[in-house]
């Protein structure tokens, strides 16, 4: 601001180059905004390109084709997505009770404040440590470890078609074990957020008339925080089904079908991890429609997660 | 009148104390369960990885496997291509988040396009790390489009900056929104040009939680495998020129993919050195993170 000849203040103008300066900000802040559209889109375009001469070839067929041979060049990813479909939804089936309950501990007053702190900070360290990692120890501890104890599952329910296979190393079930351990984390740390969000006077208004602890739990806080902790579970099941380098370790990468969770057996992802590198022609195009299959199922859970967190969560 | 047949005293008989009792053993079972894998994981690390340490193992190359069954050699290569694959991811996905981060914080007006790009990040999010991977084979290794270079340490890093890209947008764009709109007011009322506020008042308030975002998301991607397995490969020497950006690299989380699967133990135990480094990078990271973000801010 100056003043002018007749003492009258001037408004100084923006000058042009700091007006171009912040509309060239805008537009690139608004190109890296949508780099993320770009993305997404680029995905799903290259996936499905380069799937189509397979789509043409197997149709619908190649989801319930388990004959993989790139020999005879005949391409069916049943195995493939059996395997990611039971691995994902077995270890859903016991993180779930592990990790809400330990969610459940550390929100309740039962041990002090500190404790609990750092058992939450533990649980959230498991979600550091890389998955080749985690499939480094589950070859050479885990797997050695379990295998007398699927020997003795198998001794017994080996009439099951799930049982009916001796164990004889890698296979369908460490690899759900491992899958346990890598989705705990992220099971406790959302069921954990939405547990702390449920407002204090629910729990006190319950203790008021004489509700235990856990009557209240089960009857006020976990109704109360429900669509948070199932908007963590559907991503825990996403993050389960495109999980890949630890299940690919221990899962024994066999493209021949069978129902037992104790014989090797694969997955969409370890497929992906096992073969791209040195695939060509058409076993890529199959390989890119198996790719596809794994993009659309983590994307309608991921879509279907978020939409249960907006849409069920209450409001206090 | 009749005598009330119950007291207020507590029985521990009564149906509904035992029931609590046995939820919060329940409980307390389960989360001891919880943390035996973190415990027995970072044990065997420290100790069959820890007892491999040496400076031979900072400075040599891997051997390939079969080549000499009493030693597999160093990790040298692979430290220093994680980090120059990191280093690549990290040079792409900062000005692409944070700048995600400033227009949905900054500037969008809660519409249609923002809400767009808010639900996308988070979609992204949730992609597979793998289909990463096969997304840069498609576009970047299959069409040789730099330089004619099919596997290379460029597409390793773009692969990376595709998974790091959804933290840093959604931690710059929340750490945006903590800051008090006092300051951003102040700042335009004393004539600063948008531009100006944005960079000079609101991005330095928001540093740390920025910082943090930034520092988990390299310290998720440095442990990342699977997309690196078919787009930087794996190499068994020195990534020592800046042409080598454009040649396969090693890195730590693939060779520890590689050499666990072979039979020969000199591999298996290089494989549980690497480990070592690696797990203890990341939960330094981690911990530098967590420890910027736990400082206090706009009281």
């Amino acid at each position: 601001m100056s003043i002018s000849a007749k003492g009258e203040y001037i408004l100084k103008r923006r000058t042009r180059p700091e007006k171009l300066v912040d509309k060239g900000f805008k537009s690139i802040v608004v190109f890296f905004a949508s780099m993320v559209a770009i993305i997404l889109l680029g995905i799903l375009l290259v996936v499905f390109a380069g799937s189509l001469q397979s789509m043409s070839r197997y149709g619908l067929g190649f989801l319930v084709n388990s004959d993989w041979n790139p020999v005879t060049n005949s391409y069916g990813a049943f195995t493939a997505i059996y395997g990611t479909l039971l691995t994902s939804f077995a270890s859903l089936l016991i993180a779930i009770p592990l990790g809400i309950g330990t969610a459940i501990f550390i929100t309740e007053n039962i041990i002090p404040l500190k404790i609990r702190n750092i058992i939450g900070m533990m649980v959230e360290l498991l979600a550091a440590i890389p998955s080749v990692v985690l499939g480094l120890w589950a070859i050479f501890v885990m797997e050695p470890f379990i295998r007398p104890i699927l020997i003795i599952m198998h001794k017994f329910m080996g009439w099951m078609p799930f049982f009916g296979t001796r164990p004889v190393g890698p296979g369908i079930a460490p690899a759900i074990l491992i899958l346990v351990i890598m989705i705990l984390p992220i099971i406790t740390s959302i069921t954990k957020d939405s547990l702390n969000q449920v407002p204090i006077k629910l729990r006190e208004a319950a203790y008021g008339i004489g509700a235990t602890r856990w009557s209240t739990i089960f009857n006020v806080i976990l109704p109360a925080s429900i669509s948070g902790i199932a908007g963590g579970v559907l991503l825990a099941l996403g993050r389960a089904m495109g999980e890949t380098m630890a299940v690919t370790m221990i899962i024994g990468n066999s493209n021949n079908f069978t129902w037992s969770i104790l014989s090797p057996g694969n997955t969409i992802s370890a497929l992906l991890a096992n073969q791209f590198g040195e695939a060509d022609g058409s076993q890529v195009s199959s390989l890119m429609y198996a790719a596809l299959v794994l993009m659309l199922l983590t994307l309608v859970i991921n879509i279907f997660a978020q939409w249960m967190v907006r849409k069920l969560s209450l409001k206090y | 009148m009749s005598k009330i047949n119950s007291n207020l005293y507590y029985k521990f008989t009564q149906r509904r104390n035992i029931n609590n009792v046995i939820f919060t053993i329940i409980a307390i079972t389960f989360t001891l369960i919880s943390l035996i894998p973190l415990l027995l994981v970072l044990t065997y690390v420290l100790i069959k990885g820890g007892s491999q340490l040496n400076f031979q193992l900072f400075t040599n190359l891997p051997e390939p496997p079969g080549y000499d069954l009493n030693t597999a050699g160093g990790i040298g290569n692979a430290i220093l291509g994680t980090v120059i694959v990191t280093f690549i991811g990290a040079l792409i996905s900062i000005p692409i988040g944070v700048g995600g981060g400033i227009y949905l914080s900054e500037f969008s007006k809660n519409g249609y396009f923002s809400k767009f790009i808010r639900f996308g990040t988070n979609v992204l999010a949730g992609v597979p790390s793998i289909i990463a991977g096969v997304f840069v084979y498609g576009i970047i290794v299959s069409t040789r489009i730099f330089n004619g270079a099919s596997f290379s340490a460029l597409a390793g890093g773009i692969a990376l900056s595709i998974l790091m890209i959804p933290t840093i947008i959604k931690t710059t764009d929340e750490g945006l929104k903590l800051v008090p709109n006092d300051l951003r007011k102040g700042s335009l009322g004393v004539g600063a040009s948008k531009f100006t506020t944005i960079t000079q008042i609101t991005l330095p308030a928001a540093f740390e939680p920025i910082s943090t975002g930034i520092l988990l998301s390299i310290a998720r991607a440095a442990g990342e495998t699977a997309p690196l397995v078919f787009t930087a490969l794996f190499s068994f020497y020195w990534s020592d020129n800046i042409n080598s950006i454009l040649e396969p690299i090693a890195s730590l989380s693939v060779l520890i993919y590689n050499f666990a699967l072979e039979p020969y133990e000199s591999q298996n135990s290089l494989a549980w050195a690497a480990s070592f480094i690696l797990v203890l990078s990341i939960l330094i990271l981690s911990i530098l993170s967590k420890l910027s973000s736990n400082k206090k801010q706009f009281k």
